[in-house]
């Protein structure tokens, strides 16, 4: 087995030395009927050429060189090479969590410029050390909105990511913490006489995304006085990081809950991607998740810790804010490379190409067929209600390699034949050509 | 930069560890500079956009503090502050009950196949059968490994899997006409079980650990009734002990009408010697990071499956895989007693991708040996330094071994100022004061990967540590002596956070 470095010989010293005839007896503490006396049910071992031949088949079978129309909560983004040549450094992918800072720096280093960037980006004080995704961090949120304010419901906007709803249900079902929605209006966004009605004084938070699932950019100012007039919480949620780039940061929130994965994170068939949770400095012994410090160490030299870790399941047990336990170090770093590529001026002009292609895509679909939400800003996704079927259309498509829109049906019957297509800088004018070409 | 000043008396004589280049580096904010560029965008080719134009008052003005650097610069940052890190490609890491083990290459390699890496969650399930093969093929080893019925692969980490085991046993006891009020935890246990046990809307009652470390049967059968929803088990648990009453366990359980949970973290003990679904467990999560070689990348991502008997599995979270009848995989949603979705998409695919190539390298019987490797380390690691430091329990150990400071407290040293002074030996400590059960604990686990050379080092820099602690005390309390930075301040950073840069003229005025 080529991943064990002992030699038989080196096993039998170590045996003798225990002072135990064989391997076996160290399994004494297992009861003998519950011993396996078989082979797994599994093949034996495989060489490297095999391994990777086989995944190499699953990887030709899932199709590639698809020009992509998907967005719907993940984005198809350029990652530059960069990314993945630094996080391949063993110091980085085979090191544990920091709870030794003096031989963590790096990561702890690279944690606290990530959690100084998104604050950059959202426009809030503290932002932790990264959440398992945007829908369970989108969860965290809502419980942290709970503890905050003592009250014990919420409002998620039903142009939230469907994914995100149904997450956010399984959360709070069994705390015993109602969840209602809010509906749209005409024009994509959050229809506020609507959302008015609907907070009680239960109402800890009202969760909004922005962009939200049908790329929507909601009047965030608003909401937020709407919500904070009745006394809760404004939580908004981000599942496209690209469009800080261009769009004003939701600075009225009480909590950014975000999705990083646009920043460099491949798409991975839908993981692992990292959530965030940035707020306002006040509210940081509620925040669920790692954060990272600046102290100094005995010469005074700056260095970087893991701290206020009292809120954690490690100190407080039952009592803890979360039961969360790892972060997305790894990712976060990825995305704390991408930032630093593009940086101040680079996620503008990324987001400007974003944007124009959007808009290109808009009036080229909008000749076929009908573009609805017209009466709002958006970011680069659109939805479009065809007299044919999306799944036709999508069919159609992918004879021509291209990936088409999601369609609206199963989470929003009421669009009828509506999907939400996404226009990245990597959609080529050609493709978006052909890709409205075949919407009727 | 190496401080000159503890060289040569404190280094350790011998130690593994020697001072090497390590250069200072600031801040990414520190090294920007207006007009640098690390990047280049395609030329637009559709008509610009005005963004005021479009967006109205959403537009964004500026984007404050963040950084402006070149290529060259982020390579040398991020490589330079690399070097400040410990890491399994380093050396030994026995952090106990975090298993860094060797991560395989291969496994990255097939992760970043274009096919697998690029596929987006969305597509059709006609250009995902290569993703959905990887999802199944995992799901069906999975279940043999652990003698279980059913599986989902979505939970994002361990405590998440054990979010989702716990809220099964609570859909499963509705479904019977009562979520029960209860869950049972040994004192033990990792800290993240009380906490998910909370989440789930459970009040958590403490059981008692014998004076062998395992679950006190007594206690066990005096606390057990039908308030309680069922029992959070790690088994191997936190002491590296197997519990050898766990079939008895489970049936006083089931006695009751409650379940067992297993809490897999340690489950590299048992993979191909004993299966959980044998000895009664109903649920268990699995930590792919732990057991099946995922990297820890720093702290994350990790991923949690949770594997079920069959009366758990109508409660699974959707979509659950199955087989269509012309063969083809598919993704099913329509489960009307599932508990729902604890996340978004189908979990930590490209860990998945990682740990199906690890059991596939390894396969039935390389699995069974590594088992047995782990095993046979830690036990050597126990023989060797048992009495140089005190053994607090002295049933059997698995894949892990803690010890106590018991011995060196009397020269005011504690356990972890023993793991500080470690690292100037080359290593990375051990994983201090846990389990909570044992005061001053030093718990090591060596894992499979390591060779009977690298343990020997390993455990001659303990001995000298004990030797230290009698003829040296200030030596170890002071350490480490070999790092870019001494021991940090973190009863200040607790106190008074800073939680992000800022830049010099606006920290001055506020």
């Amino acid at each position: 087995m080529r991943y064990l470095p002992n030699s038989q010989a080196d096993r039998e010293l170590m045996l003798r030395e225990i002072g135990v005839k064989s391997v076996d007896d160290l399994f004494a503490p297992i009861p003998p009927e519950y011993c396996l006396n078989r082979n797994l049910n599994i093949p034996l071992q495989w060489s490297e050429a095999e391994v990777y031949d086989w995944f190499r088949a699953r990887s030709a079978e899932n199709g590639t060189e698809y020009s992509m129309f998907l967005g719907a909560g993940a984005y198809n983004h350029y990652r530059p090479v960069v990314i993945d040549s630094l996080i391949s450094r063993g110091e980085f992918f085979t090191a544990y969590t920091p709870y030794q800072p003096e031989i963590a720096q790096g990561t702890l280093q690279s944690i606290f410029e990530f959690q100084t960037m998104i604050c950059e980006l959202t426009g809030m004080e503290v932002a932790n050390a990264s959440m398992y995704d945007g829908s369970t961090g989108a969860a965290e949120a809502v419980m942290m909105a709970v503890r905050l304010t003592g009250r014990n419901s919420a409002i998620v906007a039903r142009s939230v990511h469907p994914e995100y709803r149904e997450v956010i249900r399984t959360y709070a079902k069994h705390q015993g913490m109602p969840i209602s929605e809010a509906a749209f209006a005409g024009n994509g966004r959050v229809d506020l006489a609507a959302l008015d009605r609907a907070i009680t004084d239960d109402t800890a938070c009202v969760l909004i995304q922005s962009p939200n699932f049908f790329g929507t950019i909601e009047d965030v100012a608003a909401l937020a006085d709407l919500v904070h007039k009745r006394g809760a919480l404004l939580v908004v949620s981000i599942a496209e990081a690209v469009s800080l780039g261009i769009v004003r940061p939701p600075v009225e929130a009480d909590i950014v809950s975000m999705e990083a994965q646009s920043f460099g994170i491949p798409l991975s068939y839908g993981g692992p991607y990292a959530g965030v949770i940035a707020t306002k400095e006040k509210f940081v012994r509620q925040v669920p998740g790692r954060l990272v410090g600046e102290t100094r160490d005995r010469n005074g030299k700056r260095g970087f810790v893991l701290t206020l870790s009292t809120r954690e399941q490690h100190i407080r047990r039952e009592k803890a804010t979360s039961n969360i336990c790892t972060n997305q170090a790894l990712i976060a770093l990825m995305a704390n490379i991408f930032m630093t590529v593009y940086g101040r001026e680079g996620l503008k002009d990324l987001a400007k190409q974003n944007l124009a292609k959007t808009a290109y895509a808009v009036e080229q679909f909008g000749k076929k067929a009908k573009v609805l939400f017209s009466g709002a800003p958006r970011f680069n996704e659109f939805v479009v209600q065809t007299s044919e079927e999306s799944y036709a259309i999508s069919h159609r498509l992918a004879d021509k390699k291209i990936i088409g829109g999601f369609p609206l049906i199963k989470f929003y019957p009421e669009l009828g034949n509506a999907s939400v297509w996404c226009c990245t800088e990597l959609n080529t004018r050609e493709q978006i050509d052909i890709a409205a070409g075949e919407v009727k | 930069m190496a401080d000159t000043k503890c060289t040569p008396t404190v280094a350790a004589p011998g130690a593994k560890a020697t001072t090497h280049i390590s250069q200072n580096e600031g801040l990414i904010f520190e090294l920007s500079s207006r007009g640098k560029k690390g990047y280049r965008l395609p030329p637009l080719d559709v008509p610009e956009v005005d963004e005021k134009k479009l967006l109205g008052k959403s537009a964004r003005e500026d984007l404050g503090n963040m950084p402006e650097v070149s290529e060259i610069e982020i390579v040398r940052h991020f490589t330079r502050i690399s070097t400040w890190n410990y890491a399994v490609d380093h050396g030994m890491y026995p952090l106990g009950s975090c298993t860094m083990k060797y991560n395989p290459r291969i496994n990255e390699v097939v992760a970043r196949l274009d096919g697998l890496a690029a596929a987006h969650p969305y597509q059709s399930e006609k250009i995902s059968q290569g993703a959905l093969k990887v999802l199944k093929t995992l799901s069906d080893y999975l279940v043999e490994i652990c003698g279980m019925d059913a599986i989902t692969l979505q939970p994002a980490a361990g405590a998440h899997g054990e979010l989702t085991g716990i809220l099964l046993i609570r859909a499963y006891m509705e479904s019977k006409g009562n979520p029960r009020k209860k869950i049972l935890i040994p004192d033990s246990a990792h800290g993240t079980n009380p906490a998910t046990a909370a989440m789930c809307g459970y009040t958590v009652e403490n059981l008692k650990s014998d004076s062998r470390g395992m679950v006190d049967l007594a206690a066990l059968e005096a606390q057990m009734n039908e308030d309680v929803a069922g029992l959070m088990l790690t088994n191997p648990n936190t002491l590296g002990v197997f519990d050898q009453q766990i079939a008895r366990i489970a049936k006083i359980l089931h006695a009751k009408g409650g379940l067992l949970y297993m809490d897999g973290a340690n489950m590299n003990a048992l993979v191909g010697k004993t299966r959980p679904g044998d000895f009664g467990v109903d649920v268990m999560h699995l930590n792919l990071h732990k057991t099946f070689s995922t990297p820890h990348g720093g702290g994350g991502p990790g991923s949690g499956p949770v594997v079920c008997k069959r009366i758990l599995e109508p409660f699974l979270p959707v979509p659950v895989i199955i087989e269509r009848p012309d063969g083809t995989l598919g993704l099913e949603y329509n489960r009307p007693e599932s508990i729902g979705r604890v996340r978004m998409f189908y979990g930590n695919f490209g860990m998945h991708v990682r740990a199906l190539a690890y059991i596939m390298a390894n396969g039935a019987d390389g699995l069974r040996q590594t088992t047995e490797d782990a095993v046979l380390n830690a036990n050597y690691i126990r023989k060797k330094l048992e009495g140089v430091f005190d053994l607090p329990y002295s049933t059997p150990s698995m894949h892990e071994v803690v010890f106590s400071d018991r011995l060196q407290t009397g020269k005011g040293i504690k356990t972890g100022d023993i793991a500080k002074r470690l690292i100037d030996y080359g290593f990375h400590p051990y994983t201090v004061s846990f389990p909570l059960i044992v005061h001053g604990a030093l718990m090591i686990e060596p894992t499979e990967s390591e060779s009977l050379e690298e343990m020997n080092q390993f455990i001659d820099a303990m001995k000298q540590i004990a030797r230290e602690a009698e003829e040296n005390p200030d030596v170890i309390l002071t350490a480490p002596h070999t790092t870019r930075i001494s021991r940090l301040d973190e009863v200040s950073a607790a106190r008074k956070p800073i939680l992000r840069w800022k830049p010099q003229a606006q920290t001055a005025a506020e």
